[in-house]
């Protein structure tokens, strides 16, 4: 958007409005200000999302719990994939929670503008709310898939035929920081797909072959330990992977941390969601223009 | 600077790239190419310069070198025909889209209007709507849920506020549209062409309701294609034409000169070869134009003023008892007139075979005949009895603007199609 200045005055502010070149600051402060409509936008997206389904909300439950049982029968019984002694299922869905989640925000905040093309070319905002509430609004059906995990490590917890028992350990603890990892992985993709799709509908074309090439190189449907250990630091280089791994150890108890994993992981996400900032603000003031 | 100063515009200008680019979007292939060509082509002076001029007319300026200021709480008025550049001034002014030159200032927190409705989304209900909507037109929460009872009571839907906006009439729809976006209270406001929808009953109370912004002493800037409205609202009105502005006067006269200028947007109808149907032969219509007296061809006449429509069209062979004709209704469908170029019994005499050539019939409304609004022309021509060799029912739409005519003094809408100047006598006995 314009380069603005914002003078505050006793009485009034004056905006400036002139043309911008290069690289523009974040501005932050206009989003903070705007954040009641972040939150409008993202109520918006989760009222309407299941409108007019039949199942209406359980599809944020079905979605990954269908794709648990089919991995369950194809990767653990059929394939016999190791799954770090956890059982399996238990395994696959604790991956496919944030997986979910930061699919959905690639597709959804990559065509979030696209989607938004009318308010863009007629009123004004901090471009940057768009996406951004397109990825926060994940955050509801990953909050209902949860409550299934919930009750699928209770489930475990208490069959005495099974020797398998869920330790709570204080990793658990740190789980907020993995879902935010999480968020600002998604942001990042979905920050530089969003701005690219203004300019290069490719992206429409893309995101479904990227979602399907990433699910590859993330540890979802077998472990990263897997990986030879040497290979370990240059899988990290996707954040999914430190993402997913740390999930496990923080919900699991798996007794190895992570450690140097997540830090690979932590740093190429930040990066990607700093870049993807700028790159957005570069290009947010000709997209009522392109788009 | 001076003190009481809302809007400084500077030397404003906005460019456009046209062609390519706007035909469809770029693809990766594309721009990867250019990378990679770009840098060969360079070596080439004769390329470079080609490739210069080549950019230049891809590239257009929908505003060009624009400068004026507005006082606060002075309404200003924005009007000029369509791609003038008042949409492109009004986006730049609300913060959507950058100038490519120049600058503005403002003073003042900014609500921007170039729509109604912006983002209303079909599934949620007009409850919903209304604290999204509020939300994207930069309300505070709280504000939104102070005016919320206002705001429904001027949409008029309170019955159906808790159903998914998908099911109501567009009517309906606008109403709530614009009652969300009517109690925006911003400094300055920006307002393009919203009251040019919806029937005459919204748009009187739209109207109402902006002239009651207007006198709370509130800058606003309003671009319309509705000249009583500019008349009503605005003391003061600027013209733009093809991206700069020409006159910057007291509305009364800046609404004069573009009306009788004829800035007003071309009024013709051309037929291609792809429409006609080839059941047509031997009448091949051309074209349909609205001319004002001094022959230039314009969408918006006015009331007070002489129009002459033409009909220009070709024989392949001789017809005999052709009759060319237009029908005349309102946008709202009411049937004024029709009438045939042989209905004159002396012309019908003449023409009993048309020959092969080219032809043009006209006629000429006169002066104090329409009253405002907008009309249809639709467009017959046809041997009675024996065959119809065309019909467009919509040809062409012209608006007839009322300034200057009887009873303008009355700020209220007139029933009717016409709007005759009549010679009342009042006798006193």
């Amino acid at each position: 958007m314009s380069q603005t200045t914002i003078t505050h005055r006793p009485s009034e502010e004056i905006l400036v409005l002139r043309p911008s070149r290069g690289w523009s600051a974040l501005n932050l402060i206009d989003l903070w200000r705007y954040r009641e409509l972040i939150y409008f936008l993202i109520w918006r997206d989760v009222k309407v999302r299941y409108k007019q389904t039949a199942l209406g909300a359980s599809w944020a439950i079905i979605q990954p719990f269908v794709t648990m049982v089919v991995f369950t029968i194809l990767f653990g019984n059929l394939a016999k994939m190791p799954s770090d002694g956890i059982p399996y299922p238990l395994f696959s869905y604790t991956g496919l929670l944030p997986w979910g989640l930061f699919t959905k925000a690639l597709s959804d905040a990559g065509r979030s503008m696209i989607t938004n093309r009318s308010m863009i070319t007629k009123v004004y905002f901090p471009r940057l709310a768009i996406p951004i509430a397109s990825v926060l609004s994940g955050l509801v059906d990953f909050a209902l898939a949860f409550v299934v995990l919930i009750g699928m490590i209770l489930f475990y917890n208490n069959n005495p035929n099974l020797e398998y028992q869920v330790v709570l350990t204080p990793a658990i603890l740190t789980l907020p920081l993995f879902l935010l990892l999480a968020l600002i992985t998604s942001l990042g993709v979905g920050l530089w797909l969003s701005a690219l799709n203004v300019q290069y509908r490719d992206i429409n074309y893309i995101i479904p072959f990227l979602t399907q090439f990433w699910l590859f190189i993330t540890p979802i449907a077998y472990p990263a330990s897997m990986i030879p250990e040497k290979w370990q630091l240059l899988y990290a280089l996707n954040p999914m992977a430190g993402v997913v791994e740390g999930f496990r150890w923080a919900l699991l108890g798996v007794d190895t941390a992570p450690g140097p994993m997540i830090a690979v992981s932590a740093s190429i996400a930040v990066t990607l969601m700093i870049s993807g900032l700028y790159y957005f603000r570069r290009m947010e003031r000709t997209f009522a223009d392109e788009i | 600077m001076m003190p009481d100063l809302a809007i400084r515009v500077e030397n404003l200008s906005k460019q456009y790239k046209i062609g390519v680019s706007q035909e469809r979007y770029r693809t990766l292939r594309e721009t990867l190419g250019e990378r990679v060509s770009a840098p060969i082509r360079r070596f080439s002076p004769a390329n470079r310069l080609s490739a210069a001029n080549g950019a230049a007319s891809n590239r257009i300026w929908a505003l060009r070198g624009i400068t004026f200021d507005v006082r606060k709480g002075q309404v200003l008025g924005v009007i000029g025909r369509n791609g003038a550049g008042k949409s492109t001034l009004l986006k730049i002014l609300s913060r959507v889209t950058d100038p490519t030159e120049g600058y503005a200032e403002i003073h003042g927190r900014v609500g921007s209007l170039l729509e109604v409705g912006t983002g209303f989304h079909p599934e949620l209900t007009g409850r919903e709507n209304i604290l999204l909507n509020g939300a994207i037109l930069g309300m505070k929460r709280i504000e939104i849920e102070r005016k919320f009872d206002e705001i429904v009571a001027f949409s008029e839907v309170e019955q159906f506020i808790d159903t998914p906006v998908k099911r109501y009439s567009s009517g309906m729809y606008l109403r709530l549209a614009f009652a969300v976006a009517a109690h925006l209270e911003p400094e300055i406001l920006v307002v393009d062409e919203v009251l040019a929808v919806g029937d005459a009953e919204f748009q009187r109370k739209c109207l109402g309701k902006m002239s009651d912004v207007a006198q709370e002493g509130r800058t606003v800037l309003f671009v319309s294609h509705n000249m009583s409205a500019i008349l009503r609202l605005t003391e003061e009105t600027i013209v733009l034409d093809k991206g700069q502005l020409v006159m910057r006067a007291p509305t009364g006269a800046a609404v004069d000169h573009y009306l009788s200028s004829g800035y007003a947007q071309t009024g013709e109808r051309i037929w291609t070869a792809d429409e006609i149907p080839p059941e047509a032969v031997p009448f091949r219509p051309m074209s349909l134009r609205v001319l004002i007296a001094s022959r230039r061809v314009v969408d918006m006449v006015r009331s007070t003023e002489p129009v002459t429509v033409e009909i220009e069209y070709s024989l392949s062979a001789p017809v005999s008892g052709l009759r060319v004709g237009v029908y005349l209704l309102t946008t709202r469908g009411e049937q004024v007139f029709t009438s045939f170029d042989t209905d004159d019994a002396e012309l019908y005499e003449r023409f009993t075979t048309r020959p092969a050539g080219h032809y043009i019939s006209r006629f000429t409304l006169p002066s104090d005949f329409l009253n405002e609004g907008r009309y249809v022309i639709g467009v017959n021509a046809s041997t009675f009895r024996v065959k119809r060799y065309f019909i467009d029912e919509q040809a062409l739409i012209f608006t007839v603007d009322p300034a200057g005519a009887p009873g303008m003094q009355w700020q209220e809408p007139r029933i009717g199609v016409m709007r005759p100047r009549l010679e009342w006598q009042i006798e006193a006995l």
